[in-house]
Order: C-alpha cells, then sequence, then structure tokens
C-alpha cells in the first residue's frame, strides 16, 4: 500500500497534493459558511422548491439543490430532471 | 476623532494563535523606529500577552480597565517603551473580563489616544467573534487580518471578513503568516496564491512572513523580531511597516529560494 503510493508519486499518479486537497476542501466549506444555510434548512428549501415546481413540471424525484461557487460568488443551482411538460394541464391554484 | 490624521488599524484573525500579538508589537515597534508615533492597545481582555511579547510586562501599573472606570488618566496608564520613546503600550487587564469594557469606551479612548498626537493606533483583538471582537473593532477605522496557511486559520479569516463588514471595516489588510517555504515548494503547503484566491479579491495582501525560528526566540526575549536585523520574519514585518504607510513599491520578499543557505543570506544582504 504504502508502496505503492510512493510509485504513483513517483510517477506522477498520485492523484492530489496535500496542498490542492486543502485547498478543495476549503472552497467547498468556505461556500457553505458564507451562504450560511444549515443543511436542514437546504433540505427544506429542496423540497419547497421541488413543490412549486411540480406543480407545472413533471420532475424527477433525483433533484437537487446545492450551492456552487461561480466566480467570485456563491450560486444555488437546481438539477431538475423533467419527465414530462404539464404545462398544458389547468394548474390548480386553490 | 475627524480631524486627526492618525490611523486606527485593529489586528484581528478569528482563530487564535496565529501571531496577531506578535504581529502586532512588531509593527509597533517597526513604526515606531520609522519615525512614527505608536500606541499599542491591548484589547484582550483577561488574557494579556501583548506586554510579553513586548517585554514590558514588569512596567506595567495601570490597565485600560483602570482608564475606562475612571481610576487612572490613559496618559498616566500608557506604559513608554525606553528602547523607542515613540512607542507605547496601553495594556489590557488581567483580571477581568471581556465586558470590563464596552466598544463607546473603546471609542472615548481611541479619540483620546488620537487627541495626544499618536500616528499610529494599533489595536490587538482577542480571538473569537464575541465582545471581545467588537470591543477591538468598535474604535479602529482599518482592520489587518493575520491568518496561517492553513485551513481552520483560513476559514475563521473568511467569517472575520463577514464580521468586519458588518462593522463598517471593509477591504481588510491580509498577512499570511507562518508561510513554510519548502513545503510550499513540495506543494504540501497552501501557498500565499491559494489562501488568496480563496479569500477573494475584497481583502488585500500587505505582507508575506515565513516561519522564523527567531520569533520564539525573541518572544521568549520580550524584544521583536522587527528590531533584529539578521531576521527574515523581522524583515518582512519592516517591510509590512513601509507598506503601511503607504511605500507600495517595497517587494514582497521572494521566499521560493531560501532553502539554500546562499540565497537566504544574499536576500537579506540585498534588502537591508
Amino acid at each position: 500500500m504504502a508502496l505503492n503510493d510512493f510509485i504513483n508519486k513517483i510517477f506522477g499518479k498520485d492523484d492530489k497534493t496535500a496542498k490542492a486537497v486543502a485547498k478543495d476542501r476549503l472552497r467547498v466549506v468556505l461556500m457553505h459558511d458564507r451562504a450560511a444555510i444549515p443543511a436542514p434548512v437546504m433540505e427544506e428549501l429542496r423540497r419547497e422548491l421541488m413543490a412549486v415546481l411540480s406543480k407545472y413540471v413533471d420532475i424527477d424525484e433525483t433533484a437537487s439543490v446545492t450551492l456552487e461557487d461561480y466566480e467570485d460568488a456563491v450560486a444555488l443551482v437546481a438539477n431538475v430532471p423533467i419527465r414530462r411538460n404539464r404545462l398544458s394541464t389547468p394548474v390548480n391554484r386553490a | 476623532m475627524a480631524d486627526n490624521t492618525g490611523r486606527v488599524i485593529v489586528i484581528t484573525s478569528g482563530k487564535g494563535g496565529v501571531g496577531k500579538t506578535t504581529t502586532t508589537a512588531n509593527l509597533g515597534m517597526a513604526l515606531a523606529a520609522m519615525g512614527e508615533k505608536v500606541a499599542l492597545l491591548d484589547a484582550d481582555i483577561g488574557l494579556r500577552n501583548l506586554d510579553l511579547a513586548l517585554g514590558l510586562e514588569n512596567r506595567i501599573v495601570y490597565d485600560i480597565v483602570d482608564v475606562v472606570e475612571g481610576r487612572a488618566d490613559f496618559k498616566k496608564a500608557l506604559i513608554k517603551d525606553k528602547r523607542n520613546q515613540n512607542l507605547a503600550l496601553l495594556p489590557a487587564a488581567q483580571t477581568r473580563d471581556k465586558s470590563a469594557v464596552s466598544p463607546d469606551q473603546m471609542r472615548k479612548v481611541v479619540a483620546d489616544l488620537l487627541g495626544d498626537g499618536f500616528t499610529f493606533i494599533l489595536i490587538d483583538c482577542p480571538a473569537g467573534i464575541e465582545q471581545g471582537f467588537k470591543n477591538a473593532v468598535a474604535g479602529a477605522t482599518e482592520a489587518l487580518l493575520v491568518t496561517n496557511p492553513e485551513m481552520s486559520s483560513v476559514r475563521d479569516a473568511d467569517r472575520i471578513v463577514g464580521m468586519l463588514e458588518a462593522e463598517g471595516l471593509h477591504n481588510p489588510m491580509l498577512i499570511v503568516n507562518r508561510i513554510r517555504p519548502k513545503m510550499v515548494k513540495n506543494q504540501e503547503m497552501l501557498a500565499v496564491e491559494d489562501v488568496q484566491e480563496v479569500l477573494g479579491t475584497n481583502v488585500k495582501l500587505i505582507g508575506v512572513v515565513p516561519d522564523d525560528e527567531m520569533i520564539i526566540t525573541s518572544t521568549n526575549r520580550g524584544e521583536p523580531v522587527s528590531m533584529t536585523e539578521g531576521s527574515l520574519a523581522g524583515q518582512a514585518y519592516r517591510n509590512i511597516a513601509k507598506r503601511l504607510k503607504g511605500d507600495e513599491n517595497v517587494p514582497f520578499l521572494d521566499l521560493d529560494d531560501k532553502t539554500t543557505f546562499f540565497g537566504r543570506l544574499k536576500k537579506l544582504f540585498a534588502s537591508s
């Protein structure tokens, strides 16, 4: 195992340096710190967002809502696969 | 306060142990050596340490709490450094806690010091984000952030950037302290550029201080390393003092070839 790591390092196959790992971890943690949205709130946001979207379109259960680094800011990114457009059917707003 | 030209800079970090007190002592000493009239204010009430870094611990009679509670005039509480008459320390109280001083009282102390003709007031902020932090930043008009090239320190610094913003202190200056060039070269440690990139463009790099054993020996002696010619960290602090005074042409120490003895020697001679 250790020898394997050593050989990988020599041939440049070592996936990441300690510095690169630190930088990546820092980026992720700062993204969340800056957005300051706790995990349970994030989940709540996802559920409510899905509830609204599903009134209009038939969405896939695998939909995800994440915070991503966007240049110098943080973006809320919703990845929502749509199964079928439901816009033709009337929406009940009652 | 507005009609005075003195600068009031809070030295802060969020995380403890990254070098705030050492930075305050060294910049104070370096600025005083350049002819500035410098007051160092220890805002870490209950955990007094700036006196030790300066070697002034035996001369304390009154402290900042005595001043705000009216037992001593601020001029009486100030300790003048015998090595340099331009430098004075207003020590923290050791027996009280952070609630002993309010932000308004801190502003009053700072205004009095400015009125007395000090051109630089450096406030050594306690670690943390609670009342002690709020007191320390209250009288400041500029902020200097100290961080180490290490994850938890950078994370806390990022948090502090937001808190400073909330207190009206925008675009803090940044010192990356305890850089180990050899580890950076081997991709084992975050480089200064990485720290800058992660913290974003609203912090302005003003200095890089290498990890230097002489910091420990000089602190043990109560003599800030910026007084010592032969120390790379001392040179770094003197450079930061120049940049603080507005000299933007002071080059950053090239730490890359410091791992060879001759490279280190050459750089020291070139910079002095």
